[in-house]
């Protein structure tokens, strides 16, 4: 099937997601959209979906003009998509999931719950799955309810699939298998539509690549072409995706945690008798799949959840003391989602840059604030860390997600710190901040302050880190070098141990790898 | 669980009467068994140990990280209940049957009003206008059954009466996306001023016209109302407790059974999910909403039609929470909303049955006994429930 898009335009008041974006997709191939996050991909694929309505501009399937009304109009014409968020509901199983909306019936209404079982087992044999109809879908790992999305998708007979950012949750073994059940798919004659802001996997998976940048199709190229000359596209100028940063000079480990336990609500421990220690200008990342304790870890040193064990600090125990008394201790922390946690969205960016400062000088005198002091504090940020807002009144809720990161980084640096955590300090920020932020960073590591950095995407792990710690289950499996290769860590993340992983990383794996890497050179040179 | 020590001291304190008696049938029975009368003391202490017992399986269950059986639940709570009775009517007697089915009577208006709140639950709407539609249900069966000189044309009306306050809480709810729990309350206090003010300015001054409707004949079911003890209790009841038997498994068979069913259940665990698969979120919640209200209007013609007649002000007295109490009691399940509403319904015609028999209970805490039974089930039984997701968030889209 051919997929046409004519001139989408998508306005949500004065914003323009999408504006004139023209967008070929041929039978049999897979067609990567790249773009930021909030370049309008997704609002992209919404419309194209039926969830949401273009204000200008058509859909054409097989040269023939088509409207959508809702998502069922989309199916109908073999239009499925795989959604970021995954659409299933938790407490259906697999079958249930897969028949929603064209249910098998047996006369009456009555559902043919054996049919849909036979389908799902059909798909899944085909594709090679591995799916069981009866799995509860709230108990199956993300990555084998992608599948169940996928299968759902394929029971409507979707000759397009559209998958929105699908490896944004999976671990980097998930994620290849993704990409072999991808080009699987392919051969089997199904279109893909792949939104994505990695560009490792694009070049791995994809045919046709498309880069949209705020809104608009900034132009196309081929697999073969460079990451960086992808970035530049994506960006509008030239990134350095690495970070330049000279070798780390550790100290004197002024950083230990030893046997520290979190337990969640019903008991679990979910961080396990974890112990590490940071050096002075040292940056140690702690990598893992989302999930596995990395959050509770960073929010168990700001004292933010109940924890048993030591974390010293200096010499001085952090275990029992409140949030504030952390703080003051010189914690720097920037917390994983910033708009939960991280900033007050409707308080102004000034405000937001003394959230953890406005009780003592310059900007207390006595119970009041000093408003001057305050705003001056943003100007000066404001301008330090570039972040584009109209002014210091401005509500930090309406900056873009990389202006509100550089709000919260600004405001922990801003302050004299004797150790530095910061946990996702990317996550949904343009490539452009990411690497300012980035530098910000290594910046605070090479003053001497110890960082942790929290993250679940090995590429800021491989950038940043000195040494790696990856967690599994609320243990950390192994402290590795920062030039651990990437299968091996892939191996950690799913719970092998160091060396372990090592050797199952096996030969071929690792010559595969090289091959890939010299490959990659070749083609940026 | 720990109750139970209570209740070793039921049957271990003196009671009244050395003998309790238990009428087990009505004297127009085809099959004639005679009252059954045991030692009250001597039972009493039996049914107390044999309570202890199954109390000291679960809390070894409970040593041993196994999960306690429903069934010990059940076998002790009506172990306890026997033993209290026993206690109770030390003395006296009483019949079981008229009590069973007197509990059903009474359940029958909380069981309709459960499903039609768990109709509306299961699509994500929040239905706490039950007592509304109750209340509406009872003044439309009663002024129309009045009028048309017909009982059964009063169950016709009564669904009727309650879709009206369902319209209305879809429209707030569902299309303008009002907070669900608000609407609920004011369409409640909305339905008692409406029936109020027409009761006191129209009915009243035309009751014999306007409010004296015939009542539901009983209708006793051939051979199967002649099965001792069963057959009194289920078999010869009017037609409205007919047809909740029949609302029940025709509810549990289509919400749990059918493509509507799981349609209905997927817009109200996760509304997107459903949209994304081309079922219209917002007009299944509609057509929920209207069909729960008709379904608890129905269940309000049980207070006039059904049982005393007359409609008068106020007449459902927070049964619609109640009711309400007894959906999340049942866990959404048309079965298990019937099974709580039982429950209620045996703990109001008990306080009835013992103020009658006039036990050495104060009646005041008698008059309590449902209320408490309520609570005691929604706090203590429940534990930790879990309802439709997307219960009473409104879907908005783009």
């Amino acid at each position: 099937m051919k997929l046409e898009l004519r001139g989408i335009t998508k306005r949500f008041g004065p914003l323009v997601a999408n504006d004139h974006i023209d967008l070929v997709v041929e039978p049999g191939e897979v067609h990567a959209l790249l773009g930021e996050n909030g370049a309008g991909k997704s609002t992209l694929m919404n419309v194209l979906f039926g969830l949401y309505k273009a204000d200008e501009g058509e859909i054409v399937v097989d040269d023939e003009p088509v409207a959508f009304k809702g998502p069922g109009d989309a199916l109908a014409a073999g239009i499925g998509m795989v959604h970021q968020h995954f659409m299933l509901v938790p407490v259906f199983t697999v079958a249930e999931n897969v028949m929603l909306g064209h249910e098998p019936t047996r006369g009456g209404g009555l559902l043919d719950l054996d049919a849909a079982r036979r389908t799902v087992r059909e798909l899944s044999d085909r594709f090679g799955f591995g799916l069981d109809p009866d799995a509860v879908v709230e108990d199956l790992p993300v990555g084998v309810q992608q599948r169940v999305e996928i299968v759902k998708a394929l029971v409507r007979d979707a000759r397009v699939l559209i998958l929105d950012e699908p490896t944004a949750v999976l671990t980097p073994q998930e994620t290849d298998e993704l990409i072999a059940i991808m080009r699987e798919l392919k051969a089997q004659g199904t279109s893909i539509v792949f939104i994505t802001h990695k560009l490792r996997e694009v070049k791995a998976v994809a045919d046709v690549i498309t880069v949209i940048r705020r809104g608009a199709v900034v132009g196309s190229a081929s697999p073969d072409a460079a990451e960086t000359e992808l970035a530049a596209m994506m960006v509008g100028r030239a990134v350095s995706l690495g970070v330049d940063k000279a070798p780390a000079e550790p100290g004197e480990e002024t950083f230990q945690v030893e046997h520290l336990t979190v337990r969640d609500a019903n008991g679990i421990a979910v961080v396990d008798d974890v112990s590490f220690s940071v050096a002075r200008g040292e940056i140690l990342a702690v990598a893992g799949v989302q999930g596995n304790g990395q959050t509770e870890l960073s929010e168990a040193v700001v004292g933010l959840v109940p924890a048993t064990g030591s974390i010293r600090l200096e010499g001085r125990e952090l275990v029992g003391l409140s949030p504030h008394e952390i703080l003051d201790a010189g914690v720097g922390f920037v917390p994983e989602d910033r708009t939960v946690d991280g900033l007050v969205l409707d308080f102004t960016v000034a405000e937001n840059l003394v959230l953890d400062l406005h009780d003592r000088k310059p900007f207390a005198r006595g119970v009041a604030l000093d408003l001057g002091a305050i705003r001056k504090n943003a100007r000066e940020r404001i301008e330090e860390y570039d972040i584009r807002t109209q002014g210091p009144a401005q509500e930090v809720g309406r900056l873009s997600g990389g202006n509100q990161q550089k709000v919260v980084v600004a405001r922990e640096l801003s302050r004299p710190l004797k150790v530095f955590v910061a946990s996702q300090p990317t996550r949904g920020v343009d490539v452009g901040s990411i690497e300012f932020l980035h530098k910000r960073i290594v910046a605070e590591r090479d003053n001497g302050t110890p960082v942790v950095i929290v993250s679940t995407e090995l590429d800021e792990v491989a950038a940043l880190a000195d040494r790696i710690a990856v967690m599994y289950r609320g243990k950390i499996v192994g402290i590795v070098p920062a030039d651990t290769p990437r299968a091996v860590l892939g191996l950690m993340m799913a719970g092998a141990g160091a060396e372990e992983a090592r050797e199952q990383a096996t030969e071929t794996e690792l010559d595969q790898l090289a091959d890939e890497h010299t490959h990659e050179t070749g083609a940026q040179q | 669980m720990l109750g139970l020590l209570a209740l070793v001291l039921f049957g271990l304190l003196p009671a009244g009467g050395r003998e309790t008696t238990f009428g087990l049938s009505t004297s127009s029975d085809f099959v004639h068994l005679g009252p059954v009368t045991v030692p009250s003391k001597a039972s009493a202490v039996v049914l107390s140990v044999l309570a202890l017992l199954a109390a000291a399986y679960a809390g070894w269950c409970v040593s041993r990280a196994r999960r306690v059986g429903r069934w010990v639940t059940i076998v002790f709570a009506v172990l306890w209940v026997l033993a209290f009775l026993t206690w109770a009517v030390a003395g006296k007697s009483t019949s079981l049957v008229s009590l069973l089915a007197g509990s059903l009577f009474l359940a029958v208006p909380l069981a309709f009003g459960a499903l039609g709140g768990l109709i509306g639950e299961r699509a994500g709407v929040v239905n706490i206008a039950i007592e509304g539609q109750l209340l509406t249900g009872a003044f439309g069966a009663a002024v129309f059954a009045s009028i048309v000189s017909n009982a059964y044309l009063g169950l016709v009306a009564a669904p009727v009466a309650g879709l009206v306050i369902g319209a209305l809480l879809a429209l707030f709810t569902v299309k303008y996306h009002v907070n669900q729990i608000i609407v609920g309350v004011v369409l409640n206090v909305f339905a008692v001023g409406l029936t109020s003010f027409l009761y006191s300015s129209v009915l009243k001054e035309n009751a014999a016209t306007l409010n004296s409707p015939p009542r539901l004949p009983t209708l006793p079911i051939p051979v199967l109302g002649d099965i001792p003890v069963i057959g009194p209790v289920l078999f010869r009841q009017t037609l409205l407790v007919y047809l909740l038997y029949v609302a029940i498994v025709v509810g549990a068979i289509a919400l749990f059974r059918t493509r509507w069913g799981l349609r209905v259940r997927a817009v109200g665990e996760y509304p997107a999910a459903a949209d994304t698969v081309g079922i219209d979120v917002n007009r299944t919640r509609w057509g929920n909403v209207l069909l729960g209200s008709m379904v608890a209007g129905l269940g309000g013609a049980f207070f006039t039609v059904g049982s005393v007649g007359a409609f008068s002000q106020e007449m459902t007295a927070g049964k619609g929470y109640i009711a309400l109490a007894a959906m999340i009691l049942g866990r959404w399940s048309p079965w298990g909303a019937l099974g709580a509403a039982l429950l209620f319904g045996f703990s109001d015609k008990l306080q009835q049955v013992l103020g009658v028999l006039g036990t050495a209970i104060p009646n005041q805490f008698m008059l309590m006994l449902p209320y408490v039974v309520t609570i005691f089930a929604v706090a203590g039984l429940v534990g930790r429930v879990r309802g439709p997701a997307a219960d009473g968030v409104p879907y908005v889209k783009e």
